[in-house]
C-alpha cells in the first residue's frame, strides 16, 4: 500500500494491509496499483522534464527522474531556483515531489529522497559528507540487503562507510561496494536519455572518433540536413534543440540551443549549434553525435513582401535567437506596458520576438529614464500637505530645490492587495540649483496618517 | 597647385590608409542648423560607432545620456538593440521620447565583455536601426571592433558609457574609435512664466568628432518624436517655445 501525505495524517502507513486501514478510516477510498501504468506515466514526466529542463533527463524507477542539470542551471536562474521552480510546476500539476542536486547520481538520489528539506542543494564537491547521517534505505540497495546489515548494527551510511570494505564484500557480495562507490561518486553511472517517439531524432556514428573542431561543425552541418527534411516532411519547426555527442569513455556532451520562433532553416540551425562548439569537450573522441529535436512547433508559411513600395521589414527573429543562447532565455525581452499607475507595476517583459501590440504608456506625466529599483529614502524640509520639499538630502548630499511640479497622486490598488485600500502616493518632479531634475513621492496624501508613513521617497532621476 | 585641391589629395591619402573604401555614408541630421553644421556629413553618420557620456552625476546614472540615446534611436528605422547590465531604464520615459516599446528588444548581459559581445552580434545583423550599448569600460580593440561591425550596415551603434562610480570616469578620455564622442549633462529646464518645471535642458558637447571640431550646444531635451530643439531665448524667437508650453499644461 502507498500513501499520500493526507493518508499519513489519519495514521495510515505504507505496507499496512488494506482491511486495517479501511478500519482506521471509515469510507476509505482505495484505487488498485497499475505499476505499468504509473512506468508509463514516469516516462511522460520524464519526457516533459527533458523538454522544459535539461537535455539529459531519464525515468528512474519506480518513483524517480534523474535529470543532468550539467550547463542548464544558469537558464533557469541558479540550481536552487530550477529546483523550485521544477516543484513547483510538478505541484500545479498534483505531483507532490522532492528534489535534490548533487555532484552524482548517487548522492542526488539519496538526498531527494532522505534529506529534510523537499529541495537540497549539495555544495560542489561535496564527497562523502552529506550522505553520512542518512539511513541505509538511501544506498538503492535490496531491501533483504539493509535489513542484515540492521541486524549487523549498521544504520546509517557513515557507519558502513567507516568499516574495511573486504569484509562487507564477503559478507554481501559486490553489489554494497558498487553502490557505495556509486553514492561517493568514486564510481561513475552515465545517465540513460529517455526515448520517446515524439522527438524526432537523427543520429550519426563514426568509424573512427572525431574531435577537431572542423570535423564536428562539419557533422553538425550534415545532422541539421536530415533533421530538416525530418521537419519538411511533418511541416515542423524546432524551438529546442539538442546535440548530444558520446564520447569513447561513455560520457556524454551536451549542447542545447533554443529559438524564439519555430525554425527550419538549416543555415541558421547550424550557425547556433556551431556557436556552442567550444563549449564541447570531446574528450579522446567523440563516437556517436545525436541531434534531437527536444521541443518541434508547426511552421506557418509566410508570404514575403511582393509589391513595390512596401519595404521588407528585416527579420529580426535570427538575431534574437543568437543573442538568447547567449546569454540566456530570460535576458533577452521587450517591455509592454501594464495599465497601472504605480510605476513599479507599469512594465512586464514579454518575449523578444512576441507579436507587435502597438499600445504604449499614457503620456499625461513626464516619467524618468532611471527608475531606482527600491525607492530610496530622503530628509526632506517640507510644507504639508501639498507642497513640495524647499530642500532634501540623497546619499549624503543636500539639495535646494529651486523648481518643482506636483502632485501627481498614484493610488494603491486594493485589488492586489488589501493594505493599498487607502495607500497614497504623492509625486512630484523637482529640479535642484544645478538642474538635476529628480521624480520623489511622499507616501501618503500629507493629511491622513493611514494613506502612508507621510516618509519621502526618491525613486526616479529624469534625463 | 591651389590649398583646396591639396587638402583633397590630402583626404584622398588618408581614406586610403583608412583602409576602406568610403561609400557615401548617409547620416542623420539633428534637424537643428547649428548642431549639423558642426557635423561632418551635417549629421550624426549612419553604420558608425558612436559614444555618450552623462557629465557629473549623469555619468553614474546616465539618465540624460540615455534619453539622448533614446531620441537619436527614435528617429532611425527599424528594431533597436538596447543592452543593459543594470535594469534600472524606465521603458515609459523611453516611449515619451518617441522610441515605442514594440520597437525595442532588451539583452541584460552580466558584465561589460557579455554586453560589448551582443552589441556587436547587434550590428552585424545590419537590419536594426540603432544598437545602444551600456558600457563602463571601452577599449581602442573592443571600439574598433563595434566600428568594423557597424560598418556597411544602416545602424546606429551607440555607445552608452556609464561608470559604477564618479572616479572612474577618468576612462572617458581614452582614445576609442567611436566616430564622434558626447557628453550630455542636464542643466535648469526652461522657465515658465508660473511655477513648474518647463522643458528639459540640456549641455550637450561634442567632444570629439573624427575629421570634425568640437563644439557645446545647449539644447531642449527631446520631444515626444526625439528631436532636439534650439532655446528659444537663444534664437530670440519666443513663438518656438509656445507649442511645449501648450502641451506642459493641457
Amino acid at each position: 500500500m502507498a500513501t499520500d501525505a493526507a493518508a499519513l495524517a489519519a495514521g495510515i502507513r505504507p505496507g499496512m494491509p488494506a482491511t486495517k486501514a479501511q478500519v482506521l478510516v471509515p469510507g476509505l477510498v482505495t484505487q488498485n496499483a497499475h505499476p505499468a501504468a504509473d512506468a508509463e506515466a514516469l516516462e511522460r514526466l520524464a519526457v516533459w522534464t527533458l523538454q522544459r529542463f535539461a537535455p539529459i533527463a531519464a525515468a528512474d524507477p519506480p518513483d524517480g527522474i534523474v535529470i543532468d542539470t550539467t550547463g542548464a542551471a544558469h537558464l533557469h536562474g541558479g540550481e536552487q531556483t530550477m529546483l523550485e521552480t521544477l516543484i513547483g510546476r510538478l505541484a500545479m500539476s498534483g505531483v507532490a515531489a522532492r528534489a535534490a542536486i548533487a555532484d552524482n547520481w548517487g548522492a542526488a538520489h539519496a538526498l531527494a529522497r532522505f534529506a529534510s528539506e523537499p529541495a537540497t542543494v549539495a555544495a560542489r564537491g561535496h564527497g562523502t559528507a552529506p550522505l553520512m547521517a542518512l539511513p541505509l534505505e538511501a544506498l538503492r540497495l535490496p531491501a533483504p540487503m539493509v535489513a542484515d546489515l540492521r541486524v549487523l548494527g549498521f544504520e546509517r551510511i557513515g557507519d558502513l562507510l567507516a568499516q574495511p570494505r573486504a569484509p562487507l564484500t564477503l559478507r554481501f557480495g559486490p553489489e554494497l561496494g558498487r553502490r557505495l562507490d556509486q553514492a561517493s561518486g568514486v564510481l561513475s553511472e552515465p545517465i540513460e536519455r529517455v526515448q520517446s517517439p515524439d522527438l524526432i531524432e537523427v543520429r550519426r556514428a563514426f568509424a573512427e572518433p572525431i574531435g577537431a573542431a572542423e570535423t564536428i561543425a562539419r557533422y553538425i552541418g550534415k545532422l541539421v540536413g536530415d533533421l530538416c527534411a525530418a521537419f519538411e516532411a511533418r511541416g515542423l519547426g524546432a524551438r529546442r534543440l539538442d546535440l548530444l555527442c558520446q564520447r569513447v569513455d561513455n560520457r556524454a556532451q551536451v549542447v542545447r540551443v533554443g529559438m524564439a520562433v519555430p525554425v527550419r532553416d538549416a543555415t541558421r540551425l547550424t550557425r547556433l549549434l556551431c556557436d556552442k562548439i567550444e563549449t564541447i569537450d570531446p574528450g579522446f573522441g567523440i563516437e556517436v553525435m545525436t541531434l534531437s529535436a527536444a521541443i518541434a512547433e508547426p511552421l506557418e508559411c509566410r508570404q514575403s513582401v511582393s509589391t513595390l513600395i512596401e519595404a521588407e521589414t528585416p527579420d529580426v527573429t535570427g538575431l534574437v535567437d543568437t543573442l538568447m543562447n547567449r546569454v540566456g532565455e530570460r535576458a533577452i525581452y521587450r517591455l509592454a506596458p501594464v495599465a497601472s499607475d504605480v510605476p513599479e507595476r507599469a512594465v512586464c517583459r514579454i518575449p523578444a520576438a512576441a507579436p507587435e501590440t502597438g499600445a504604449t504608456w499614457p503620456n499625461h506625466w513626464p516619467r524618468p529614464s532611471r527608475l531606482l529599483p527600491r525607492p530610496e529614502l530622503i530628509e526632506t524640509v517640507a510644507l504639508l500637505p501639498d507642497h513640495p520639499p524647499v530642500s532634501f538630502t540623497w546619499r549624503g548630499v543636500r539639495r535646494r530645490v529651486k523648481r518643482a511640479d506636483g502632485p501627481e497622486r498614484v493610488f494603491g490598488e486594493w485589488w492586489t492587495r488589501d493594505a493599498e485600500l487607502i495607500a497614497v502616493r504623492d509625486y512630484f518632479r523637482v529640479e535642484d540649483d544645478a538642474g538635476e531634475r529628480y521624480w520623489i513621492y511622499r507616501a501618503g496624501d500629507g493629511e491622513d496618517a493611514a494613506t502612508g508613513s507621510h516618509r519621502w521617497f526618491l525613486h526616479g532621476v529624469f534625463g | 597647385m591651389g590649398p583646396k585641391v591639396a587638402l583633397e589629395s590630402l583626404r584622398a591619402q588618408i581614406a586610403q590608409i583608412e583602409g576602406r573604401e568610403r561609400r557615401a555614408r548617409s547620416v542623420l541630421p539633428f534637424g537643428i542648423a547649428e548642431v549639423d553644421s558642426r557635423l561632418p556629413g551635417n549629421g550624426l553618420a549612419v553604420g558608425t560607432l558612436h559614444e555618450i557620456a552623462g557629465g557629473g552625476n549623469g555619468a553614474v546614472d546616465g539618465a540624460a545620456a540615455a534619453l539622448f540615446a533614446a531620441g537619436i534611436a527614435a528617429r532611425t528605422k527599424g528594431k533597436v538593440l538596447w543592452c543593459i547590465t543594470r535594469p534600472d531604464l524606465f521603458a515609459p520615459a523611453l516611449a515619451q521620447a518617441g522610441l515605442a516599446p514594440d520597437r525595442v528588444i532588451y539583452v541584460e548581459a552580466g558584465d561589460d565583455k557579455t554586453v560589448l559581445a551582443c552589441m556587436e552580434e547587434g550590428l552585424r545583423h545590419g537590419g536594426l536601426g540603432a544598437v545602444v550599448a551600456e558600457v563602463a569600460r571601452l577599449s581602442m580593440t573592443a571600439s574598433r571592433r563595434l566600428q568594423l561591425a557597424a560598418e556597411g550596415t544602416q545602424s546606429i551603434g551607440i555607445a552608452l558609457r556609464r561608470w559604477r562610480r564618479q572616479t572612474e570616469t577618468a576612462d572617458f578620455g581614452q582614445p576609442t574609435a567611436a566616430m564622434t564622442r558626447w557628453r550630455v549633462s542636464a542643466l535648469p529646464s526652461t522657465e515658465l512664466p508660473v511655477p513648474g518645471v518647463g522643458r528639459h535642458r540640456w549641455l550637450v558637447e561634442l567632444i570629439r568628432a573624427r575629421a570634425g571640431e568640437s563644439a557645446d550646444f545647449e539644447l531642449e531635451a527631446c520631444d515626444a518624436a526625439g528631436r532636439l530643439a534650439l532655446p528659444a531665448d537663444l534664437v530670440h524667437r519666443p513663438g518656438a517655445a509656445e507649442g511645449w508650453r501648450r502641451g506642459a499644461s493641457g
